[in-house]
């Protein structure tokens, strides 16, 4: 039992950052209809960000995050001034592959710049965990929920009560109607970039610490994304916080009852199962476009 | 015209191992082959029905892991205290096991791309590779996880009066690629110019209109998704033999990107495409590799792959194609010659 309630407690801490992922990935996949492969490697970005403040330049720990949401804003804002705005129009094949070779080029470059040896970040956490009758969390765990949570909620009222937020919520329904209404599309679709990506940067920022920091660290970190926007249904922010859940809990359960060995299968045997037998995802609410 | 572009083309490969003696060019030309291969394969789907299978490489490992089991043999234990022994057969046998299994996979995908498509299909391919990856990783005691197949022997050949005939050479070894090349060449033609390629293009093209004309869908996507992953599994069991060496990463990601971009490159939908393309990123590592750190050269495998994409999204030789019948069409003052080149080229 305590071993069930130590796998619960975990699962809400991988929970809370899996939903971060899945809210930006959810965003830009529904609003922009753009599979962006480009996901893992901001959230690589944010981790490495979370390296050079912390590591490199001994800066303040909690400083780190907020330097890593806004460098991954940039990034984002960039990539998709650079090469999703002049491919904008052309079918979700071809801009799917200029995000593969995003990744690849970004990925590499990753390696090339801090090399193949993981990295860790000391963290101003102490060592002992703290301990709640049978199960016990690190500090740093519990900071890296209350950080999720904190972004979440931030994310959900800038959807669902700001101007911008209305002007996405327009755009995700009927791009060509926003339009006649005075939204500014061109400006939405960056934006919603720059913020997906800052939200995978904060992931990998919050989770580096956790484990260790590497170049391709990004890569089961974006599947899993797209696992938990399946999950929730597209464009769906409550869906995805629900989805990055449920994907932990899968992951922990597996791990600990099946196989470690088998933990990052159940992504992707979670993708395969929804798009069989509930294509339209677990808490539909729109149509699925193709 | 063309005909003899492609006899051209199939002489010139012929001959290379008579002026090729350096052993690592040939070497790096058998497994670009090898990829080449995957990658018409790949076009089937992708540039004849518009299905892009980013799990391709599974077909491609399976092929491998399949031919290369039923050539070694295996000793597992099953449920219930049963054990399933299985004594090495001839790697030829591992061949023919390797394209039915690996047709199989490509039946049960093909069925699943009835159901999802654009974006959701991509994803439900590119987890059904990762999760055959994490199966032969760790079904330890039938794949040997992350410390490999090793030993796997060459394929021998039966000759009549001759005995039989093992390919150890670098030179046997081309020249089997070939000649599998050009079957798969051949039999892709023969299935995009009949009847069914004109479905599978209907199909890509308007779906709704393919359907309403009398198209079955399922039948067609299904039988694509069979051939093409049987080349795929022909290929990785070639792989097998050749590099008798096999190890999970086989199933790595960056190997379907690969034969994507031999694809896309080369142009989609274009018979001559995948060779043209893998021939230029197959060798590319060999001309980058003294110039440029292996990183670098991956900086530039994602960078050209995104140039192609914004300056030729076509592909090469539809482009050129497109150029060719430009020309001829200001030499000819007759209109209809035009149109003719028009029709044959695909889309």
């Amino acid at each position: 039992m305590s071993e069930f309630l130590q796998h619960l407690i975990n699962m809400l801490v991988l929970g809370g950052t899996y939903a971060l992922l899945g809210i930006g990935l959810t965003l830009i996949f529904g609003i922009m209809n753009v599979v962006n492969f480009t996901h893992g490697v901001l959230y690589t970005f944010g981790a490495y960000i979370m390296f050079i403040v912390v590591q490199q330049l001994g800066l303040n720990f909690f400083l780190a995050l907020p330097v890593a949401v806004v460098a991954g804003w940039l990034l984002g804002a960039v990539i998709e001034l650079t090469l999703l705005r002049p491919l904008r129009g052309s079918d979700i094949d071809t801009t799917m592959l200029v995000m593969i070779g995003a990744w690849i080029a970004m990925q590499s470059a990753t390696l090339w710049i801090w090399g193949g040896v993981a990295k860790s970040v000391a963290t101003p956490f102490p060592e002992a965990p703290l301990v709640l009758g049978p199960v016990s969390v690190s500090w740093l765990r519990l900071f890296v929920l209350a950080a999720a949570a904190l972004l979440i909620v931030v994310t959900y009222l800038l959807i669902n009560r700001t101007k911008l937020g209305c002007a996405m919520r327009a755009t995700f329904q009927d791009q060509d109607t926003a339009s006649l209404m005075g939204v500014n599309v061109d400006l939405i679709y960056t934006s919603t970039f720059a913020i997906g990506s800052s939200l995978a940067a904060a992931a990998g920022a919050l989770l580096g610490p956790v484990y260790v920091i590497f170049p391709q660290m990004g890569d089961l970190a974006a599947v899993k994304a797209f696992a938990i926007v399946i999950l929730g249904g597209l464009g769906n922010i409550t869906g995805a916080v629900i989805g990055g859940f449920i994907l932990a809990l899968a992951e922990e359960l597996g791990a600990g009852y099946i196989s470690s060995g088998y933990r990052d299968a159940m992504g992707f045997l979670i993708i395969i199962a929804v798009l069989i037998f509930k294509p339209t995802g677990l808490f539909a609410r729109s149509e699925r476009v193709g | 015209m063309r005909a003899a572009i492609t006899m051209l083309a199939l002489a010139a490969f012929a001959s290379v191992p008579l002026w090729l003696r350096d052993p690592y060019l040939l070497n790096a030309l058998i497994t670009t082959g090898i990829f080449i291969i995957a990658a018409m394969s790949l076009n089937l789907l992708l540039g004849f029905t518009g299905q892009l299978s980013l799990g391709h490489i599974a077909f491609f490992g399976i092929g491998a892991y399949v031919s290369a089991l039923t050539s070694l043999g295996f000793d597992i234990g099953l449920p219930g205290g049963f054990r399933l022994v299985h004594e090495p057969w001839p790697p030829i046998a591992g061949l023919a096991l390797a394209i039915l299994v690996a047709g199989l996979c490509g039946y049960f995908v093909g069925l699943l791309s009835f159901r999802v498509r654009g974006a959701y299909f991509v994803i439900v391919t590119i987890s059904f590779a990762e999760v055959v990856r994490l199966v032969a990783l760790n079904w330890v005691e039938l794949t040997q996880g992350p410390l490999a197949l090793t030993n796997i022997p060459s394929i021998a050949i039966g000759l009549p009066s001759l005995g039989e005939l093992t390919l150890r050479t670098k030179l046997q070894n081309y020249y089997l690629l070939l000649a599998v090349a050009v079957v798969a060449y051949l039999l892709i033609a023969r299935l995009v110019h009949s009847h069914f390629g004109r479905a599978m293009r209907g199909l890509m093209e308007n779906e709704t209109l393919a359907v309403s004309v009398g198209i079955d869908v399922t039948k067609t996507l299904t039988l694509a998704a069979v051939i093409s992953a049987a080349i795929a599994g022909a290929a990785g069991s070639l792989y097998a033999h050749y590099i008798r060496i096999i190890d999970p990463e086989v199933f790595a990601f960056i190997n379907t990107v690969t034969m994507v971009i031999m694809v896309i490159s080369g142009g989609k939908g274009s018979l001559a495409g995948p060779v043209v393309g893998g021939l230029i990123f197959g060798l590319l590592p060999v001309v980058l590799r003294p110039i440029m750190a292996p990183e670098a050269q991956w900086i530039a495998y994602g960078g050209v792959l995104i140039v192609i994409l914004f300056v030729l999204p076509r592909g090469i030789v539809p482009s050129l194609a497109q150029r060719f019948a430009r020309r001829k069409r200001q030499a000819a003052t007759v209109a209809p010659v035009a149109f003719s080149e028009r029709a044959k080229e695909p889309a």
